[in-house]
C-alpha cells in the first residue's frame, strides 16, 4: 500500500466504525430488529485482507458479522443499511437481515448464521473456480470458535486433498460469545490447527493493518498461484458485545481497555500523522464527512425505502417457471 | 424402449448429463474407483476422471456443503449420500444452506444441487441402516423431494433434477436398484412435480410412493381377483410438493383413500396426504381415510421382527376390506 492507499483504507476503516456505531443506535431506536453483530475493533481484518485480494473479483463468504466484508467487496452501504432496516431495497430484498447480507454481483456470497457453515461452501466455490480455470480465489472469513465445528476439519481436509484455491481467514477475537478460547479449545493458536491438514498457515497482528496487509498479500499470492489452500489467523478484539445482548461478564474492564489502546484506526491514523501524510485536522474533517454521509444519505435511504410486499412473501422460495418442474421438456 | 435396471437408469442419466455439460459432476463415498455402492456411477470414473467423479472423504455434511458451494458458481453436482441414515449428518448444509440460500439472498443465489440417497429397509441391515427419512426432507421450504418407483422415473427424475434450478433430494431405495423396467431410448425428462395413476380403479385409491407403489399394485391385484374390488393406485413420486390436484381427482372418483407408506406414521407422508384430502375433498369421502404404515420401532435385526415392522400387500388388502366391508 502506498500513502494514497493508506489514506483510503484509513477512511474505509473509519467509515466501517461509524457505520456500525450508527447501526447500534438504530437498533436501540428499534429501527433494526433481530440479531445484530457489530465489527468495531476488527476493521483491519476484513479491510486489510481484501485490500490484498481483489474485491468484486474474488469470492468472499463469512458468518453473521458480515456488514463490513460486504461493503469492502463493493456493496453499496445504503443497500446494507436498507437490509438492516428490512426494506425491499436492501441487498437481500429484506429477506435476509443483518446476518444474511448477499451481493452476488460483487461476489460477496453471503453471510451465514450457522457457526462453521461457510467452511464447506467456501471450499465448494474453490472447487468451481478450479474446474472453470479462473484466476479468482475463494476467501472464507470466520471466527476462532468456528474452528471447533466439524466443518472446519472436514473442509480443511478436502481443501488440502484437492489443492483448492481457498484462503481461510480466522479472525481470532479471543471469544466465542462469552467463552474464552482457552476454555473451549485445546490448542488456542488456531494456525497450528491448520497444520494438521498440511495447510500452510500463519498468524499475525490483526490490529495493525500494515501487518494484516503484508501477511494477506503472501497468503493471497500463494493461493492465486495454484499452490493450494492457506490459513491466516489474525489476532484481534471486538470492542462491543458479541451481539446486542451481551452481559460483558466474561471479560475484565482492564482487558477491554488494554485492547482499546490497540485500536486499528488509531494505529494507522497516528502512523500517517507521524509520517506527515495527514494531520489530526484532516482526520477530524474526514470523520465529519463520514458522519454526514451516514446521517444525510444512508439512513434516510433506508428509512424511506418501502418494505417488501406481503403478496411477494413466497417469492424466492423456488425457481419461477422452471421448465423441468411441470414436464413437457424434450 | 429397452428394459434396464433401476441402477442402470441412474447411471445412464449421470452419463448423459456429464457428457453434455462439463460442469456436471458427481461426488460421494466410493463412487469413483470403486464404482459406487449401488453401481450408480459404474465406469464413469474412467470416462470422466477424478475431477468430475469425486471420491469424497467420509464427511457427509461438508462434502454436501462443498457441492452446494460449487453450485453457487454454476457447477451442477450430483451428490450421493451412501445411505439416508448418513444424510442426518448432512442436514445442516441441506437445510440451512441449500434450501434457504435463494430466499435469504432475495433470489440472487441458488443452489442447484441434486442429492441422491437410498433409504428404506432392506434385508436385516439393522436399526442404523434402515431408516426412511423422506418425511424429514419433505417439510422444508426451498427443497424439492422426489422418489422414483421404477427405472423410468429413476432416469427421468434425475435428468430433470440436474437441469432444474432448485435443490432436489432424490429418495431412492436399497431394494430397488436391481428392479427392471422400460426406459425410453431417447432422452426423457420426467416432471419433478405431479403424480401418476399406475392403475385405474373406481372403489378405493391406494396412494403409494417408491416401494409402497409396488405393494399397492400387488394389493390391487389381490383385491380385484379375490374380492371384486377395483383399486386405483396413485404413485406420489413427488413428495415435495405433493400433488394436491392429483390427490383430489382420484379421491373424488373413488371416494375412499388408503395411504401406504414404508415409514412410521407420525408426521409422515400418510398424515400429510390425509390433511390434503381433508382440505381438498372432504365431502367426497365415503369412509375415513386410513394409513398403512411401519411400526414405531427402530428397525429390528431379527428377520421375522423386521418383516413385522414393515407393512406389505396383505396389510393393504386387510385395510381396504375393513374400510369397505367393515371387516
Ligand atoms: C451451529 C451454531 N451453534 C451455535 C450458534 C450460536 N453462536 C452464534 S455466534 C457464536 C460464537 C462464535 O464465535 P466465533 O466463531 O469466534 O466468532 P465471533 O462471533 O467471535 O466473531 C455462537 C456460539 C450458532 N449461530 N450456530
Ligand atoms: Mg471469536
Amino acid at each position: 500500500m502506498n500513502a494514497a492507499d493508506k489514506k483510503r483504507v484509513l477512511r474505509e476503516m473509519l467509515f466501517a466504525r461509524r457505520f456500525e456505531e450508527r447501526c447500534y443506535e438504530a437498533y436501540v431506536e428499534r429501527k433494526i430488529g433481530g440479531f445484530l453483530h457489530l465489527y468495531p475493533g476488527q476493521e483491519a481484518c476484513a479491510i486489510g485482507v481484501m485490500e490484498a485480494a481483489r474485491p468484486g473479483h474474488d469470492y468472499v463468504i463469512t458468518g453473521y458479522r458480515d456488514h463490513i466484508h460486504a461493503i469492502k467487496c463493493g456493496t453499496d452501504p445504503k443497500a446494507v443499511m436498507a437490509e438492516l432496516f428490512a426494506r425491499e431495497t436492501g441487498c437481500s430484498k429484506g429477506r435476509g437481515g443483518s446476518m444474511h447480507i448477499f451481493d452476488v454481483e460483487h461476489r460477496f456470497m453471503g453471510g451465514y448464521a450457522l457457526v462453521g457453515g461457510p467452511f464447506p461452501l467456501a471450499v465448494g466455490m474453490a472447487k468451481a473456480i478450479q474446474m472453470k480455470g479462473g484466476d479468482e480465489i475463494s476467501i472464507c472469513f470466520l471466527g476462532d470458535a468456528a474452528n471447533n465445528q466439524g466443518t472446519f476439519h472436514e473442509s480443511l481436509n478436502m481443501a488440502a486433498v484437492w489443492n483448492l484455491p481457498v484462503l481461510f481467514i480466522c479472525e481470532n477475537n479471543l471469544y466465542g460469545i462469552g467463552t474464552a478460547t482457552h476454555r473451549s479449545t485445546a490448542v488456542t493458536d488456531q494456525y497450528k490447527r491448520a497444520c494438521s491438514y498440511g495447510i500452510t498457515s500463519n498468524q499475525t497482528d490483526g490490529q495493525d493493518i500494515d501487518q494484516v496487509y503484508a501477511a494477506a498479500k503472501v497468503a493471497v499470492d500463494f493461493v492465486r498461484s495454484g499452490q493450494g489452500p492457506y490459513f491466516l489467523e489474525l489476532m484481534t478484539y471486538r470492542y462491543r458485545g458479541h451481539s446486542m445482548s451481551d452481559s460483558g461478564a466474561y471479560r475484565t474492564k482492564d482487558e477491554v481497555e488494554e485492547w482499546g489502546k490497540r485500536d486499528p484506526i488509531i494505529i494507522l491514523r497516528d502512523r500517517l500523522i507521524a509520517a506527515g501524510e495527514i494531520t489530526l485536522e484532516d482526520y477530524q474533517a474526514m470523520d465529519k464527512e463520514i458522519f454526514a454521509a451516514i446521517e444525510n444519505e444512508i439512513i434516510p435511504y433506508a428509512e424511506n425505502s418501502p418494505e417488501p410486499k406481503v403478496e411477494e412473501l413466497e417469492k424466492y422460495v423456488l425457481a419461477e417457471n422452471d421448465p423441468y418442474v411441470k414436464g413437457g421438456v424434450r | 424402449m429397452a428394459e434396464i435396471m433401476y441402477w442402470e437408469a441412474i447411471r445412464r442419466a449421470h452419463d448423459e448429463e456429464m457428457a453434455r455439460d462439463p460442469l456436471v459432476i458427481a461426488m460421494g463415498e466410493d463412487i469413483g474407483v470403486a464404482g459406487g455402492t449401488y453401481k450408480a456411477t459404474k465406469g464413469l470414473y474412467d470416462k470422466y476422471g477424478p475431477q468430475r467423479i469425486i471420491d469424497t472423504p467420509i464427511s457427509e455434511n461438508s462434502f454436501t456443503g462443498l457441492g452446494i458451494g460449487a453450485s453457487f458458481l454454476g457447477v451442477r453436482p450430483i451428490i450421493e449420500l451412501m445411505s439416508v441414515n448418513f444424510a442426518w449428518l448432512a442436514m445442516d448444509q441441506i437445510f440451512n444452506s441449500a434450501a434457504k440460500v435463494r430466499y435469504m439472498s432475495g433470489g440472487q443465489l441458488t443452489a442447484p444441487v441434486v442429492i441422491r440417497s437410498p433409504g428404506g429397509t432392506a434385508h436385516q441391515l439393522g436399526a442404523q441402516h434402515s431408516a426412511r427419512m423422506e418425511k424429514v426432507f419433505m417439510g422444508i421450504a426451498g427443497l424439492r423431494v422426489v422418489t422414483p418407483s421404477n427405472p423410468k422415473q429413476a432416469y427421468g427424475l434425475l435428468k430433470s433434477a440436474v437441469r432444474c434450478n432448485d435443490p432436489v433430494f432424490i429418495n431412492e431405495h436399497e431394494l430397488m436398484y436391481n428392479m427392471k423396467g422400460e426406459v425410453p431410448d431417447g432422452e426423457y425428462f420426467h416432471p419433478l412435480e405431479g403424480s401418476e395413476v399406475t392403475r385405474q380403479g373406481r372403489d378405493v385409491t391406494l396412494f403409494g410412493y417408491n416401494i409402497s407403489v409396488h405393494w399397492s399394485m400387488q394389493a390391487a391385484e389381490i383385491l380385484a381377483k379375490q374380492h371384486g374390488i377395483e383399486a386405483e393406485v396413485v404413485d406420489l413420486y413427488s413428495l415435495a410438493p405433493l400433488d394436491r390436484a392429483g390427490i383430489r381427482e382420484s379421491v373424488s372418483k373413488t371416494h375412499r383413500a388408503v395411504i401406504v407408506e414404508e415409514a412410521e406414521a407420525p408426521v409422515g407422508v400418510g398424515a400429510e396426504v390425509m390433511a390434503i384430502i381433508n382440505e381438498e375433498c372432504f365431502f367426497e369421502l365415503d369412509a375415513a381415510p386410513v394409513r398403512v404404515s411401519a411400526k414405531m420401532v427402530p428397525t429390528p435385526f431379527n428377520h421375522t421382527l423386521e418383516k413385522a415392522s414393515i407393512p406389505n400387500a396383505k396389510d393393504v388388502v386387510a385395510a381396504v376390506l375393513k374400510m369397505i366391508s367393515g371387516k
